[in-house]
Parts: C-alpha cells; structure tokens; sequence
C-alpha cells in the first residue's frame, strides 16, 4: 500500500533528512515509526502526506507515483489517507459534526449520506451525543477522538498518525490504540509515528526505526 | 525550508507502478441528482457562510466598504456628471442659427428691408430682427446688469438679425459659405454661429469624457487592489483552515470558493452603498441645477442613475471583488506550502 524505495530527502540548509529510506508497507499492515526527535520521523509522514516532495527515490501510494503525480491530482491522492495529528488539527469554529463531516463535504457527498457517516464514524469512536459541542469544550482525549473519527470517516484505505497518543495518558493511549487495532482489522493500512516505547511494545507490530535519517530496524 | 533542484540528481530506475484510476472526480457517491444537489449546497453555504463572517467583524467590514464605496461614487459620480453635461450640450447642437450684428449706423427702417431680403433668400428658414430696443430690455431683464444701463445716455447695443439656415443645409462648408455671404453685406458688421461656444463646450465635454474613463479605470483599479487586500487578510486569518482542508483533500477550487464569495459581497455591497451616497447627492443637487436651468430658460431635467446603468453598477463592483480575491487566491494557492 505505501513502498518507499531509496527515497532520500535533502534540504538546503540542513542537508539530507531522509537518506535511502526504502520500505513496503502491505494493505491491512500496521507499523509504528520511531526514532530520536529530527531523525526524520515527521520529514517521512510529510512526504507521503504529498506536502512535500522526495529529492530522490520513489514513494507508491495505492500503486499511484507521488513524484509524477500533478498539483491538481493531490486532493484526491490525500483523500485515500486518514491523517491523525499529535495537536488534533481540529476548527475551534466549527461543531464536532462540521470537523468531522469536513472530508464528506470536500468529497461532495449529498447532505443525507453526510449526517449518517459522521454518526457512524462519532459512534465508532464513542463520542456520540457531542456533535453539537465545539471542540474546546472537549478534554484532550476526545479531541483527539474527533480528530480521529475525521480520519476515518471517510473510509480511507490509509491512515497516517503523527505521534497521536503523545498528550494523552497511558489509558487514553491504550483505548486510542484499541481503536487503531479495529481499523486494522478492516483492512486499513496504518503507518504511527511515536517514540512512546511502552505502547509499542504493548501491542506487538511491526517497527520501522529511523537513525539519523536511515532506516536502522524495518 | 526549499528543495533541492531534482535535475540534478539522477534518477532510481522505477519499480512496478500500477496505472491510477483514469478518472478522478470531484464528487462522491449518490446519484447525480445527489451530486447536484451537494454542489448547490456548498455554493449556497459558502455565500451565506462569506456574509456571515463579515457581518460578525463589522467594523473592519464597514471601514473596507466606506472606502470602496467612496471609490466608486466617485467613479460613477464623475460618470452621471458628465451624462448630464452631455444631454444638456446635446440639445444645444440642434440650433446653427447665425448672428448678424448690425453696422451702428445703419438704421430700424433699413434694417427691417434687410431681414426682409434676407428672408427670401432659398437657404434661409426664418428670420428675427432685434431691434436695439428689444436688446436692451432683454438685456436689462436677464443680465442683472440693469440699474448700471440705466446710466447710460446711449444704448450700445447693436441691431441684431437672427436668420436660422434652411433644414437642407447640415454640412459644415456651406452653411460658413452662407455666413460669408452675410458678412460681406455692408450693413453688417460681424456675422457668427451661435453654435461656435456649443462647439467649444462639446470638445470641453469631450475631454471631460476622457478623463471620466481613465479616472473610472484608475479607480477600478483601486477597488480591485482594496478588495484583493481585504480577501489576503482574510485568507491569513485562516490559514489553519485552508491548511486543514487540504490535508483532508481539497482541491484548490474548494478553498477558494467561500474567499470568491467574500470578495463578491465586498464588491456588491460597496456598490449599492455608492449608489446610496451618488444617488443622495444628486438630490442634494437637484434644486441648485433646478433653478440654474430655470435661469437659462432651460429644460434641462437632472438625470439619476438609470436602471440599466444600475445594474451595471453593481454587476462590475461584484465582479471587480471576484476578481480581486481571485487574483490574490490564484497567488497563495499556487505555492504548494501548507504550513
């Protein structure tokens, strides 16, 4: 589902980030990214989310080239993936039903089939009954619950979490990972970047471990 | 943070890559009355969603919309002016009546023979003679000057006979040959077209025009600029938004939409403010250029912003704002940065 293959990744000013990173990752996989603060751990999440572009190499989405993919094919690549983010990247503006519905409008779906997803995808995460709540008045493990429900709302064979249990505590962490195994299950490919160690090696997956931009352990 | 020229590296030989999907929509799932009716719900929510968030800071909004409205009263103030200026010349243009000023000498009697061969001349239409008596009282009455003629022992001023040239004479060359004709007469002391001020006057409005236009496209310009300033702001101010939006897929025309539709009530509603603000001070004009009009004997009625010329109005303000913030988007979304 995502194959990296020597995929290096250099900036001017700090040299190269990412140096020959090549890995596959299977539909139905799940893996947990880790590695020291700037060994690229986030430069890697940045460049399958098609934020940024690789130097060099090759990065498959869902069998799709990323680096010949046009500006005006992005939305729809992005719209395969489900991103989870450590600061839940939510709209303080806007209700828990307008976060969460956010994809399914983008996507176009009608006003019907929006409601009844975004039922699904709240009760999935246990947040039923707060989609008229704002987000602030959330605590954070239902923020991040939201965030996660926005994720996955969408059915996206993909999802992407960038250190998601990293302002919850242990139980939170447990529960959010529980739900991460039920989307696997399904079928969902699930890639976690996080250098909590306990919830690794809790749940027993498949590790990719970056050093220094390299790929140590895969 | 800038990426490295990829040219210069060389390339990895590719592994397997599966065709993607031919072809990628917009919209997803449901039947296309669906669709339809999905896309229609985006447009309506971004207009009302647009209006909404200005009317929820409404002291920026109103300062943005003073000035812009100001601008195109201006415009449009500066437009009807010349209009009127116009209609008011235009009637004018229809006379070429021809003066002809009287030697001093030459007395009531002869005069009057003279308008009476003048009369039976083919080209001539009709013929008034004024008699020095008739010019002084209708100087007296219309100069304000009448109490200062009074002191005068002599009345100056001379026999005038007016002739209107025949319908059939419009082209310029013959109607001067007819007033060479008059002015060689020997009675006469000068002869002129009464209509050589309208022309002086036309080619006075006819810059007036000019400027009208270059001064309309200056300040369409202006409005443009303002509008586009006013949509960046904005889009900055929202910048987590458009960010998240992305991430969860959309394309640039679903982030642009609620910014178009800003720009498109900026523009509009700017425009029917300056037709408030044009519209109220020609009102405030319309009694002064009333008795002014009166004064000359005129018929010269006011003309207010037509219908036509309203709808015009505002059809440019709205698009100048949908330009401006298009123009601005089309900028900020063509940098691929999200963060």
């Amino acid at each position: 589902m995502i194959h990296f293959l020597n995929v290096i990744k250099r900036y001017e000013e700090t040299g190269d980030v990412l140096r020959n990173v090549s890995f596959d990752l299977e539909r139905g996989e799940m893996a947990f990214l880790t590695g020291h603060s700037g060994a690229g751990k986030s430069t890697l999440l940045r460049l399958i989310a098609v934020m940024e572009r690789c130097t060099r190499g090759q990065i498959l989405v869902d069998g799709q080239d990323l680096s010949l993919a046009k500006e005006s094919q992005l939305p729809f690549i992005r719209r395969k993936m489900g991103f989870i983010y450590q600061d839940y990247k939510l709209l303080n503006d806007r209700t828990v039903f307008d976060n969460v519905a956010l994809p399914l409008i983008i996507a176009g779906y009608g006003h019907q089939e929006v409601t009844r997803r975004v039922r699904a995808s709240l009760e999935k995460v246990s947040l039923q009954g707060k989609e008229k709540k704002y987000p602030l008045a959330l605590s954070g493990g239902e923020q991040q619950r939201v965030g996660i429900a926005r994720a996955v709302v969408n059915k996206p064979p993909i999802i992407i979490a960038d250190e998601p249990t990293g302002n919850l505590d242990p139980e939170l962490s447990a529960e959010i990972m529980q739900l991460f195994r039920q989307f696997q299950q399904v079928g969902v490919t699930i890639l976690i970047a996080t250098h909590d160690i306990s919830l690794i090696s809790q749940l027993n997956q498949r590790v990719l471990k970056l050093d220094h931009g390299q790929l140590v352990v895969s | 943070m800038k990426r490295v020229n990829k040219n210069r590296i060389k390339k990895d030989p590719p592994i397997k890559q599966v065709k993607p999907e031919k072809r990628q929509t917009t919209l997803a799932g449901g039947t296309v009355l669906d669709k339809f009716n999905a896309y229609r719900d985006l447009h309506a929510q971004a207009l009302f969603s647009s209006l909404g968030r200005m009317l929820s800071t409404p002291f920026n909004s109103i300062m943005t919309i003073a000035v812009l409205a100001i601008s195109i009263s201006l415009a449009s103030g500066f437009y009807i002016a010349v209009v009127n200026i116009h209609q008011l010349t235009g009637n004018l243009q229809t006379s070429s009546q021809i003066s002809l000023f009287l030697r001093d000498e030459v007395s009531d009697v002869h005069a009057k023979k003279l308008s009476e061969n003048i009369r039976d001349n083919q080209s001539v239409q009709t013929v008034q003679l004024i008699s020095k008596d008739q010019a002084l009282a209708e100087f007296k009455e219309y100069s304000g000057f009448g109490s200062a003629i009074n002191v005068l022992k002599k009345n100056p001023l001379p026999i005038v006979i007016q002739v209107l040239p025949n319908n059939t004479l419009t082209d310029k060359q013959s109607l001067t040959d007819l007033l060479k004709s008059f002015q060689q007469m020997p009675e006469v002391d000068f002869a002129q077209f009464d209509l050589q001020w309208v022309e002086r006057l036309q080619a006075i409005v006819e810059v007036a025009q000019v400027f009208a236009t270059l001064l309309n496209i200056l300040l369409s310009t202006a409005v443009l600029v303002v509008i586009g300033n006013t949509v960046r702001l904005e889009f900055y101010s929202r910048r987590a938004e458009v960010v998240i939006s992305k991430l969860v897929g959309a394309t640039n025309g679903f982030i642009r939409r609620p910014f178009l539709y800003t720009g498109f009530w900026i523009g509009f509603i700017s425009g029917v403010s300056a037709w408030f603000i044009v519209t109220i001070l020609m009102l405030i004009l319309r009694g002064s250029v009333e008795r002014l009009s009166g004064l000359y004997q005129g018929d010269m009625h006011l003309l207010f912003l037509s219908f036509p010329e309203t709808v015009f109005l505002l059809f440019i303000s709205s698009l100048l704002g949908i330009m401006g913030a298009w123009v601005v988007l089309f900028f900020e979304l063509r940098s691929n940065k999200l963060q």
